[in-house]
């Protein structure tokens, strides 16, 4: 059993009245896969921002590697700098390359020297098979490119984790296999991973453990094995049978259009 | 700066009258900026080639050069050609000419936010060019226009502003002539300042006001801008 | 007057009406600039703080605004009519080069600042590489047509005594009592300077567009 490297205790977050998630305590091991599943709107990807501090969580505590995160002197940027985030929509940086976006945080975060940095960020698109297209802009790039180029960027940083934010929810259906690819690696490679999705088929297949979040509480985690052939609570089956439901119809729309 | 409060009750009375004068070259140039400027959009976009070169040319001119030296030139330049004009006048030619720049942009840009597709339509039924102009495209594009064009009053009015330079007794020559009265420049053009800002909110307000009154659901330019 | 004289005279008015842009201008986008950046980013005072500049300033008519300020500036400080006109107009544009700089900034999208602080920026960083290079692309053209305005709008220095084109077009007229060809030549002078400076900025723009940007 390996150590835990995030602690997550007691996590609660509120927008004045409205609660979006209270009490979760998620641990997890390094070198794990941890899948969160859920329907809209029960506060995962809120519960991702809260990690990599880009939304303050209003009580509870977040450790990384035996040092607490949501200290109040905690310097939130260094913290991002060993968490890294992989967001729906990409995010690339609009005006830089594919290249320059996976190069401007060793630069002027890390102040890497330019020639080791040039070189980290090569390496970096090649991890994600993009190093062909080191030269062109995220508007010269699909979806499923754009993504890639996004991973590289939060892998370049060398994180301790990475989180992914439905990542592969804004792609067309034929690019979401190649974006899926990068992570499957990833994880074999032994990359912790946090990772908001509904692609059940990576969960099933990739997760070590899922979670699965409703109304912004834990209604049940396990392996994938446990969630998807014996699921312990009523909500889970539900949602899970709506969910394939959900995307076997997608796919069949897909296929008369 | 004795206190721009005092200069401003004491020419109070003053103030009113340029404000006045101001008001009315405004509404003035507005008005031939209008007529003229409509007209400059439509033979720009439908004119022939020759009459579409010229609406270009005087767009450009009137667009790149400043409208003191427009001024100027009609004031002190058109007598040298044999034509006279008042001071008054002069500022109501040259702000009328000069709004009509502006004023045939935001026309061009309602024109053809309309397309080729209503003029389609009207010559379907039978109408010809320049009665689809007339009943179709125009009564379409003046609705569209009016967000876009309600810009043009406010600017207008701040555009008045330099008239006095060739003597014309408008708020700012009033404020001029406070200035040399009390030898307090700063609180004089501070207390005219005071009118210009009342006048151009009111002026908004009253805008902002028709613009929402005259507006049809779904019916507007895409690309409104903040 | 000769023609050689003259043409000396309108070259040395024109040399003023550049100079009296080019401080006006930078000036009033470094103000500009700052006054936006505060706008989007500073706490709720100074949002309205500058939010209350920008109305009462773009309310004002540019020479009234002029005249105050110019009028402070030589009260407090000893400078020509030329140095405090063209720092006057520097003021008055940067209210409007505020709200074009912050139409820009606030039209890139916020997701890039939260990229930008996802890999461990600070805001200062994620401002400085990230937002602002995309911002001047988006600015270049509202800019350029306020540079275009505060080429016209040197023309108002005229009043304060400051010897560029349309003073010395006026000089000219005097002398030589040919009205209209004198302020035809400065109207043609004008014309240039506008038609060039929109066009250099023009190709600047089509330079620095990104390829293919969504």
């Amino acid at each position: 059993m390996s150590k835990p490297i995030l602690t997550i205790k007691n996590l609660t977050k509120k927008y004045g009245e409205n609660v979006v998630f209270h009490d979760i305590n998620l641990s997890v091991n390094e070198g794990d896969t941890i899948v969160i599943i859920g329907p809209s709107g029960t506060g995962k990807s809120t519960l991702l921002r809260c990690i990599n501090l880009l939304t303050r969580s209003d009580a509870g505590e977040i450790w990384l590697d035996d040092k607490e995160i949501t200290c109040k002197e905690c310097d939130e940027d260094k913290v991002r700098q060993h968490i890294g985030m992989v967001f729906q929509n990409f995010l690339l940086f609009n005006h830089l390359t594919a290249l320059e976006n996976v190069r401007l945080g060793l630069t002027r975060v890390k102040h890497m020297n330019p020639a080791d940095a040039q070189l980290k960020a090569m390496q970096e698109l090649e991890r994600v098979g993009l190093l062909d297209r080191a030269g062109h802009y995220p508007g010269q790039l699909s979806g499923g490119q754009q993504q890639r180029v996004a991973i590289a960027r939060a892998l370049a940083m060398d994180p301790r984790v990475m989180l992914f934010d439905e990542p592969t929810s804004a792609l067309d259906p034929e690019l979401i296999g190649e974006v899926l690819e990068v992570m499957r690696k990833l994880a074999l490679e032994g990359m912790t991973m946090l990772v908001v999705t509904h692609e059940m088929g990576f969960a099933r297949e990739v997760a070590d453990r899922i979670v699965f979040l409703e109304k912004g509480s834990v209604v049940e985690e396990g392996s994938p094995n446990d969630l998807f052939y014996h699921p312990k609570n009523e909500r889970t089956r539900e949602f899970l049978w709506k969910i394939t439901e959900l995307y076997g119809k997608k796919d069949t729309e897909q296929g008369n259009g | 700066m004795v206190s721009w409060f005092n200069i401003f009750r004491e020419y109070l009375p003053s103030f009113l009258q340029g404000a006045a004068v101001t008001l009315e070259l405004t509404a003035v140039g507005l008005l031939i900026g209008f007529v003229l400027g409509l007209g400059l959009a439509v033979a720009r976009t439908y004119g022939p080639k020759w009459l579409r070169v010229i609406a270009i040319g005087y767009l450009e001119l009137f667009r790149g050069t400043p409208l003191l030296v427009q001024l100027f030139l009609i004031y002190y330049g058109l007598p040298s050609l044999g034509l006279t004009l008042s001071q008054t006048l002069s500022a109501y030619l040259a702000l009328g000419l000069n709004s009509a720049a502006y004023q045939a942009e935001y026309f061009r840009g309602a024109i053809q936010s309309i397309g080729e597709s209503q003029m389609t339509a009207g010559r379907a039924i039978g109408l010809s060019r320049w009665k689809t102009i007339w009943y179709v495209i125009l009564p379409q594009a003046l609705r569209l226009v009016i967000p876009a064009w309600s810009n043009e009053p406010i600017s207008l009015l701040k555009t008045t502003a330099v008239v006095f330079l060739i003597a014309v007794q408008d708020l700012m020559a009033k404020a001029k002539r406070a200035a040399t009265d009390t030898y307090d420049p700063i609180s004089s053009y501070l207390a005219v300042a005071v009118v210009y800002l009342v006048m151009v909110f009111i002026l908004n307000e009253v805008l902002k006001y028709l613009e929402r009154k005259s507006r049809i659901p779904g019916f507007e330019m895409e690309s409104k801008k903040t | 007057m000769d023609v050689a004289s003259f043409l000396k005279y309108i070259a040395s008015g024109t040399a003023y009406t550049i100079a009296v842009t080019l401080i006006a201008l930078p000036s009033g986008l470094v103000i500009g600039t700052l006054f936006a950046l505060a706008n989007v980013y500073g706490g709720k005072v100074i949002q309205r703080l500058t939010a209350l500049y920008s109305t009462i300033m773009r309310g004002l008519p540019p020479i009234v605004l002029l005249f105050i300020l110019y009028f402070i500036v030589s009260g407090s400080i000893n400078l020509s009519p030329f140095w405090a006109g063209s720092i006057s107009l520097g003021i008055v544009t940067s209210a409007y080069q505020m709200e074009i700089i912050r139409g820009a900034i606030l039209s890139v999208s916020g997701g890039q600042m939260m990229a930008a602080r996802a890999i461990g920026m600070n805001k200062i960083q994620a401002i400085r590489y990230i937002i602002l290079p995309q911002t001047v692309r988006l600015a270049i053209p509202p800019w350029s047509n306020e540079a275009a305005i505060v080429i016209k709008d040197s023309s108002l220095v005229y009043a304060l005594g400051v010897p560029e084109i349309l003073r010395r077009a006026q000089l000219i007229s005097a002398s030589t009592q040919e009205p209209f060809l004198a302020f035809t030549a400065a109207a043609l002078i004008y014309f240039i300077l506008v038609f060039v400076t929109n066009r250099s900025l023009d190709a600047l723009e089509r330079r620095l567009r990104i390829p293919a940007n969504p």
